[in-house]
């Protein structure tokens, strides 16, 4: 990797159900379905580690509450948002 | 690669190990969701609900809200029937689960006695709009101040995909298995439109689950509709337009589109009320003592008549009086009540008779209290004044243990037995002919009534009795009545008689 990405996206494959909403609702289409199965039988979610942008867009799409996790590179640029409050919405 | 961003949520020493990798977290579960889901033995840290459902993110935008406005100890949230019905399994707010369609009712009920809590009804479509329509409707016109979230996903989902009030026309589903047809089944609800018509809604509007930017405005909605609630603006109303993967046998993604292709030109995502409704107050009913309503001024109360100084040695008495319509068995209850309020107690009067008024099974509940009544109910009587043999075998086994039965009858029927309360035959019907009228039967069994439980003064039966009985040769009746009555539980008492057949009284 030469640089490193804006965001992170990390998925509890326990969790995900496969069901590919984040895959399709991705902008820069950095995360896909694994080929592998979870214990439930579904082929969870996985971020390629390239070009996510920390939006949150994969978060706010998937059904389920825990499954998708996401952060943002410490930096001091107009991608950071807080990490409380509410002011901070994704990027649209 | 893949590998090193694969976590387990469940374990924070790994989550913070990735985070501090020169990133930071900015999305993950929300601390409203319980860490694991009480449901099943297995699957605890899933949801119960199918890949691709709108629940999910619905319950994640409420609960995103939730923790951001800092309600989360302050919420009650209402599950209905139907796929979210284990909403309370992932909420860790208060939590209630209620019957099919009635959430909105419950919802009233939580929050006039809560006030400052948040109370959110979260309802599908077969929910609010079918079996729920009329709870909805009222709530919304009576300006309730809480929170519904409705989803509509245009079928019945969790029953197996039946035509739901919300399905499209020419939508297939088991129901209208060759599509709906209006003719047949009508129209697709508006529900978001039709509150829209009534005054006392202070915000509603319809969003949809079915791409980055509605979700996000669904968001936006969810957020305000709550905000509106804590602020105490009144009734709020979000439709969520959701995917419903399985039932419309689509795969996630593509349910998600058809919900944008399909759904939003029959359902437009539309504001349709944001406004502080103006609601008069209108004039506050008077709150009055029982003393007041007796127009007992203060002063007078030391030397109010005898009746309120009547010593009830009780906490409250539940009665349950039953007989033939006709016997006077409701009056005989308006009786009670009546001296009870002459006596500064609280009292409540249930009545319970089929069409038929005369010659039918008629009974009444009378609760005579010193604290306010909760239930007018009455489920375990301390006494039971039972006119005809009939309601003496129905409702004996009621009574609570040491309790009274009281019996219009000559003698206790041979084969008859009620361990643990007593009983007592007295020939109302006989004494009240000899006095010439059976219509004073009733007053016979009050006067025995007063007389073995001392619950009322007489004297209060008797001033009652004067207001109430027009006709005066009947009132001289009653009188005579009331006093045969209570006679003849004082010569059961002087004589000693046994009362029960087994021989204990």
């Amino acid at each position: 990797m030469a640089e490193q990405a804006r965001g992170k996206v990390a998925v509890d494959v326990e969790e995900c159900k496969g069901c590919g909403l984040c895959v399709e609702s991705c902008p820069p289409k950095c995360l896909k379905l694994g080929p592998e199965l979870n214990s439930y039988g579904a082929h969870p979610a996985h971020y390629s580690g390239r070009d996510c942008t920390g939006c949150g867009i994969c978060f706010y799409c998937c059904p389920e509450p825990g499954a998708i996790t996401v952060y943002r590179i410490k930096t001091k640029g107009k991608f950071v948002a807080a990490t409380q409050g509410a002011e901070h919405a994704p990027a649209l | 690669m893949a590998d090193e961003n694969v976590i387990s949520v469940l374990d924070p020493e790994v989550k913070s190990e990735v985070s501090n990798n020169g990133y930071e977290l900015v999305h993950s579960k929300s601390p409203l969701f319980y860490d694991l889901y009480e449901r099943k033995s297995e699957l605890k840290h899933q949801t119960h609900y199918c890949p691709g459902c709108g629940h999910g993110v619905a319950h994640k935008l409420i609960a995103e809200a939730l923790q951001e406005l800092k309600l989360q100890d302050k919420t009650i949230f209402v599950s209905p029937v139907g796929c979210s019905v284990f909403a309370y399994c992932y909420f860790d707010v208060g939590n209630v689960q209620v019957a099919h369609g009635r959430a909105p009712a419950s919802a009233t009920a939580i929050k006039r006695s809560c006030p400052d809590k948040i109370v959110i009804s979260y309802q599908g479509d077969g929910d609010l709009a079918a079996i729920g329509t009329a709870e909805i409707v009222h709530a919304a016109n009576r300006g309730e101040k809480i929170t519904v979230f409705f989803v509509n996903n245009g079928i019945y989902g969790m029953t197996g995909g039946q035509m739901a009030p919300t399905t499209l026309v020419g939508q297939k589903s088991t129901t209208s298995p060759w599509g709906r047809r209006p003719a047949n089944e009508g129209f697709p609800l508006h529900m978001a439109e039709l509150l829209a018509t009534l005054e006392a809604p202070a915000y509603i509007e319809r969003v949809a689950l079915s791409d980055n930017k509605n979700i996000m405005k669904a968001r936006r909605a969810i957020r305000k509709a709550l905000e509106l609630q804590r602020d105490g603006a009144g009734f709020s109303f979000v439709e969520i337009l959701s995917p419903c993967p399985t039932i419309w046998s689509k795969d996630p993604v593509e349910a998600r589109r058809w919900v944008l292709e399909n759904m939003t030109p029959i359902f437009p995502l539309n504001v349709f009320r944001d406004r502080r409704p103006e609601i008069p107050v209108g004039k506050e009913p008077p709150q009055r003592t029982v003393a007041d309503v007796l127009e007992i001024a203060p002063k007078d109360r030391a030397l109010a008549p005898a009746a309120l100084k009547h010593a009830h040695r009780f906490k409250d008495v539940k009665i349950k009086i039953a007989g033939f319509g006709g016997q006077g068995v409701l009056l005989l209850g308006q009786l009670l009540i009546e001296m009870g309020m002459r006596e500064a107690l609280e009292v409540s009067w249930l009545p319970s008779y089929g069409p038929e008024m005369r010659s039918g099974s008629a009974h009444c509940h009378v609760c005579l209290s010193k604290e306010r009544i909760g239930s007018p109910l009455v489920s375990c009587p301390d006494v039971l004044v039972a006119m005809n043999e009939f309601s003496l075998r129905k409702f004996a086994h009621e009574v609570e243990n040491g309790g009274l039965i009281l019996y219009n009858g000559a003698s206790i029927p041979a084969d008859f037995a009620a361990p643990g309360t007593q009983v007592v035959a007295i020939p109302a019907a006989e004494i009240a002919d000899k006095l010439g009228s059976t219509k004073a039967t009733n007053i016979v069994m009050m006067g025995a009534l007063l007389e073995e439980t001392e619950c009322l003064a007489p004297g209060t039966a008797l001033s009652v009795l004067e207001d109430k009985v027009k006709k005066l040769d009947l009132l001289e009746i009653d009188r005579k009545a009331l006093t045969a009555g209570r006679l003849f539980i004082d010569d059961q008492a002087h004589i000693g008689a046994v009362s029960q057949p087994d021989g204990f009284a």
